[in-house]
């Protein structure tokens, strides 16, 4: 051991200088958002809850054509058809398991009408696991809920599809 | 205040009886508070350090968080292994939380201010940090489980190796103040280097010492990076694993008691207690008790400092520590004050 290196084991030299360094990033600005009050900007690609979405005139997009069941890697979504009384082909039952779904969003590109799309919430856990089966009705209110947010997002991103 | 409560007419006795509790009660109540408040502080400093804003939710700026733990903690069940030694597993964390609290006995918060005025108070220090150490092997040995088990091994080997290297510095202290009366060691540091700096620890000979002490203060508290008794990545969480409920915020708040005990004693036997740090007349306006409570603050943020800035050391790198630096360094330093004493005729 040098005498150089005995110095600086002895002052302690390198607990001081990781000290200094510890006690600048004390006053340093914080790198953690404030999440409940502050959030990150999300991307229009983002993919969180589902929503079934409906056209302006009310009536709903989904002509169960079943290609987002059948390319749903995690076979979270189950669906039934019959035609309805004005004669045209519409789902008596449209259920998603939420937690079974991986959130890849195949069913939103599988889709060819934008009926089943990913918007942009992710704050909604629950309580009882029950509460994640959603359901066609849920779905159904959560495209209702956010159709705005859902459509600037879908413009957003279409110049890139 | 035993002639405040003999003037409402009671006998010597039980004025004296009455005063001790209300002085037991004056720090111990407050030292509870403090004790939630610092575990905040802690949260808050090492989250700074780490660029996280820590807690924030819980009242304003999050102040209320370490209650909200408590209650949440107090509703809990308290779980008791069925192999464990329902007795002491039970006992275990008493013990620590009293002795945590019974060292504070012989602190000076001002001058005088000090529940037991006993001339050997800083023997009294090193016996009741010596059985602190009980409240760990007790807790270790009755959950009858292995992590606790090693955990209390470790506990009791560093615990022991550093109180070695302790009573050195500290005997470096009792030299110079000539008393082990806590009371009289800040005294005698009144003035101590030049007239003008009240504490030992600008003694440039026991400046070292200072250092050392504020080290093996931090082992002796196993906290980080000494913690090697919670290390959670060998040890699950040490000695307490298997509590929880009350008996495991008996532990939560001991620690931090024990930390805060060390804060005191730091700021009492080597930087002058509640004398001010330079003796200027103008810095006496300020209580004594508050300049002793800047210390304890000034040192509890040392050790969240340390805690945010050093890795935790292995078990070998520990020992080697304690036996193979301190214990020669501090023995080497008692050679040094003594021979210095001596050669300036400090003992005629």
């Amino acid at each position: 051991m040098t005498a150089a290196q005995l110095i600086k084991s002895f002052t302690l030299w390198e607990f001081v200088k990781a000290h200094w360094l510890t006690l600048k990033y004390f006053f340093k600005p914080k790198a953690t958002i404030n999440y409940p009050f502050e959030k990150n900007p999300l991307s229009p690609r983002f993919r969180g809850e589902h929503a079934l979405r409906r056209y302006p005139n009310g009536e709903e997009r989904c002509i169960a054509c079943k290609l987002c069941e059948a390319i749903c890697p995690a076979q979270a979504i189950t669906i039934e058809a019959a035609p309805r009384e004005d004669g045209s082909r519409r789902t008596t039952r449209y259920d998603i398991d939420m937690t079974k779904c991986i959130y890849c969003g195949f069913c939103q590109e599988a889709c060819p009408v934008d009926a089943i799309v990913e918007g942009p919430n992710f704050e909604y856990a629950t309580e009882t696991r029950e509460e994640l089966l959603y359901d066609k009705a849920k779905l159904l209110a959560n495209g209702d809920k956010w159709e705005r947010a859902i459509a600037a997002n879908l413009e957003a991103d279409a110049p890139y599809r | 205040m035993t002639a405040f409560f003999q003037t409402l007419g009671m006998t010597y006795e039980w004025a004296w009886f009455v005063s001790t509790i209300c002085g037991i009660l004056l720090i111990a109540l407050p030292l509870m508070v403090s004790v939630a408040m610092i575990i905040y502080a802690d949260r808050k400093i090492w989250a700074a350090m780490a660029l996280r804003r820590g807690p924030n939710v819980v009242g304003p700026w999050g102040l209320l968080q370490s209650f909200a733990d408590g209650l949440k903690v107090f509703l809990q069940e308290t779980i008791v292994p069925s192999a464990a030694n329902k007795g002491i597993f039970l006992i275990a964390p008493v013990v620590t939380f009293t002795i945590a609290l019974m060292a504070w006995a012989v602190i000076p918060f001002n001058s005088g201010a000090i529940l037991a005025d006993i001339n050997v108070g800083l023997l009294y220090v090193l016996a009741i940090s010596s059985l602190g150490v009980y409240g760990t092997i007790m807790a270790g040995w009755a959950s009858n489980s292995k992590y606790p088990f090693f955990s209390a091994m470790r506990a009791s080997a560093q615990m022991i190796s550093y109180e070695v290297s302790i009573g050195f510095i500290l005997i470096c202290v009792v030299l110079w103040a000539g008393t082990f009366n806590l009371n009289d060691i800040v005294k005698a540091q009144d003035g101590h280097v030049l007239g003008l700096f009240n504490g030992f620890g600008f003694n440039p000979l026991l400046f070292p010492m200072a250092v050392m002490f504020l080290i093996s203060g931090m082992a002796e508290t196993q906290r980080a990076p000494f913690d090697l008794t919670e290390a959670e990545s060998e040890l699950v969480a040490g000695y307490q694993t298997e509590y929880s409920s009350m008996a495991f915020a008996a532990y939560w708040l001991g620690e931090y008691a024990n930390v805060l005990l060390m804060c005191a004693l730091n700021a009492t036997l080597f930087w002058g207690g509640w004398l001010p740090p330079l003796d200027i007349p103008v810095l006496y306006l300020v209580p004594g008790i508050v300049w002793f409570l800047l210390k304890v603050l000034f040192f509890f943020f040392v050790f969240s400092w340390v805690k945010a800035t050093v890795p935790r050391y292995r078990y070998d790198q520990l020992m080697r520590l304690g036996w193979k630096v301190f214990l020669p360094t501090s023995l080497l330093f008692v050679v040094l004050v003594s021979g210095y004493l001596m050669a300036t005729g400090h003992f005629a």
